[in-house]
């Protein structure tokens, strides 16, 4: 069994940001109790790439009627899932949700008035390879404002739900876009404590991995947990 | 160097797109994960965890995202060949009611061999909540073993432990509600 130190809540938003203010009943006034992790935070459920159906990462396509796609932009996004120690993390599932290009989700509960796309769901999922890479297809969300402030728009965004090899290492999060110049203004995003915090979220164009006359790239690398490092595993090869 | 976990962010009001997107009436798979627990013929006493979360208000929420994770009967994480160990559910979402059926899970032992009661670990998601948050449900039921186990134990003001137990309602069933915030608030865990 591995041993997971604390998660630095320093790093994280806090509970309670008061310009999010949903919030502001749905924080804790409790800093949750540390204890050291337990065989039931150091192991996880495990997924075989057997669950995938084979459109699950294309969210251009597996929703759309046959032969049609999605409106937007096309995208390629891809990065590697690794833990703290820098090491890759492979067979883990990864889940994304998003809106369509005009801003709208495909929710019961959503009603903005930017249409539906008849052919975009806004749902996927991939497994990491041996390596710890992921990569899906979609097309570029929309921004969309939202209750809170009296005018308050979300940056262009993908949600992202991640398990690791151990519960220790369960997060969801969302990737932002590079240059977008609505991620300072949003109050989720400023929940966050630190620039340095908020660039980890932030996705980057990668040109070498766009795909001529078809798709943009972007980069988006997520990092988990990970365990204690010991010693031992510290020292360099043959030293 | 050792690199810093990505921040987490709020999971908001849709995470049921990307989670259980059929509980949201999205035709993705053939059914969701984590829907059952037991997938086959499992060892133990199957029981029905159900309750709610409830805000600082005293409402409860109709658009969270709940996950449980816990051992078989036995004690034992990812080991039984018909039980999972882990669900999660949108919760109904006119009530915001969760249901888990599962099995009660056996005692579990540290590392250093103490052995910790009967629990199931509980994480919850959902708008306003910026990192997920975690606790455990332990039986009400089994008062002996809860007052040995070691996180029970080890709770700051012993008082709050009674806030991580489901209370037994007849027929093998657990109620267990989950406060975020004021009076009677949940404790978490950052474990
Ligand atoms: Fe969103």
């Amino acid at each position: 069994m591995t041993m997971f130190p604390p998660r630095d809540r320093t790093w994280h938003p806090p509970a309670l940001h008061m310009p999010y203010k949903s919030s502001r009943l749905r924080s804790p006034t409790h800093a949750p109790i540390q204890f050291p992790t337990t065989p039931a935070e150091e192991a996880g459920p495990t997924f075989g790439h057997g669950i995938l159906g084979a459109l699950d990462a294309d969210l251009i396509t597996n929703f759309a009627k046959p032969g049609e796609m999605a409106l937007g932009p096309r995208l390629i996004v891809h990065g590697t899932l690794r833990d703290e120690t820098g090491r890759g993390v492979p067979d883990a599932l990864i889940e994304v949700w998003q809106a369509n290009a005009g801003g709208r989700y495909r929710h019961k509960k959503e009603g903005y008035l930017a249409p539906l796309d008849p052919n975009f769901g806004g749902c996927g999922r991939m497994i990491t390879d041996a390596e710890g890479r992921y990569r899906f297809t979609t097309i570029q969300p929309g921004a969309y404002p939202w209750p809170n402030g009296p005018n308050d728009w979300r940056p262009a965004h993908i949600h992202f739900s991640v398990f690791g090899h151990s519960f220790a290492q369960r997060l969801i999060t969302q990737m932002y876009f590079e240059g977008d110049p609505l991620i300072p203004l949003c109050p989720i995003v400023g929940s966050i404590p630190s620039a340095e915090a908020v660039t980890a979220l932030t996705a980057t164009l990668d040109i070498e991995a766009t795909k001529p006359m078809d798709s943009l790239a972007y980069r988006f690398d997520i990092t988990l947990r990970g365990p204690n490092q010991t010693h031992f595993e510290n020292q360099p090869e043959g030293m | 160097m050792r690199l810093k976990e990505s921040p987490s962010q709020t999971a908001g009001p849709y995470v049921h797109i990307g989670c259980t997107p059929r509980a949201t009436g999205l035709a993705f798979a053939d059914h969701d994960l984590g829907s059952s627990l037991i997938t086959g013929s499992v060892d133990g006493t199957q029981i029905t965890i159900t309750g709610s979360v409830i805000d600082g208000a005293g409402d409860p929420l109709l658009d969270a995202m709940v996950e449980i994770w816990q051992a078989d009967g036995d004690g034992q994480f990812g080991k039984s060949k018909g039980f999972t160990g882990w669900g999660r559910t949108a919760g109904d979402m006119d009530t915001g009611a969760f249901t888990f059926e599962t099995v009660k899970p056996g005692p579990v032992a540290l590392a250093d061999g103490r052995l910790q009661a009967p629990h199931v670990t509980f994480w919850i998601v959902a708008r306003g909540i910026n990192l997920g948050l975690q606790t455990r449900m332990y039986f009400a039921d089994e008062e002996t073993a809860n007052a040995s186990d070691p996180l029970l134990c080890a709770l700051p003001d012993p008082s709050r432990a009674a806030t991580m137990l489901g209370h037994p309602t007849g027929d093998n069933t657990y109620r267990f509600d989950i406060r975020l915030q004021g009076e009677g608030e949940t404790v978490f865990l950052d474990i």
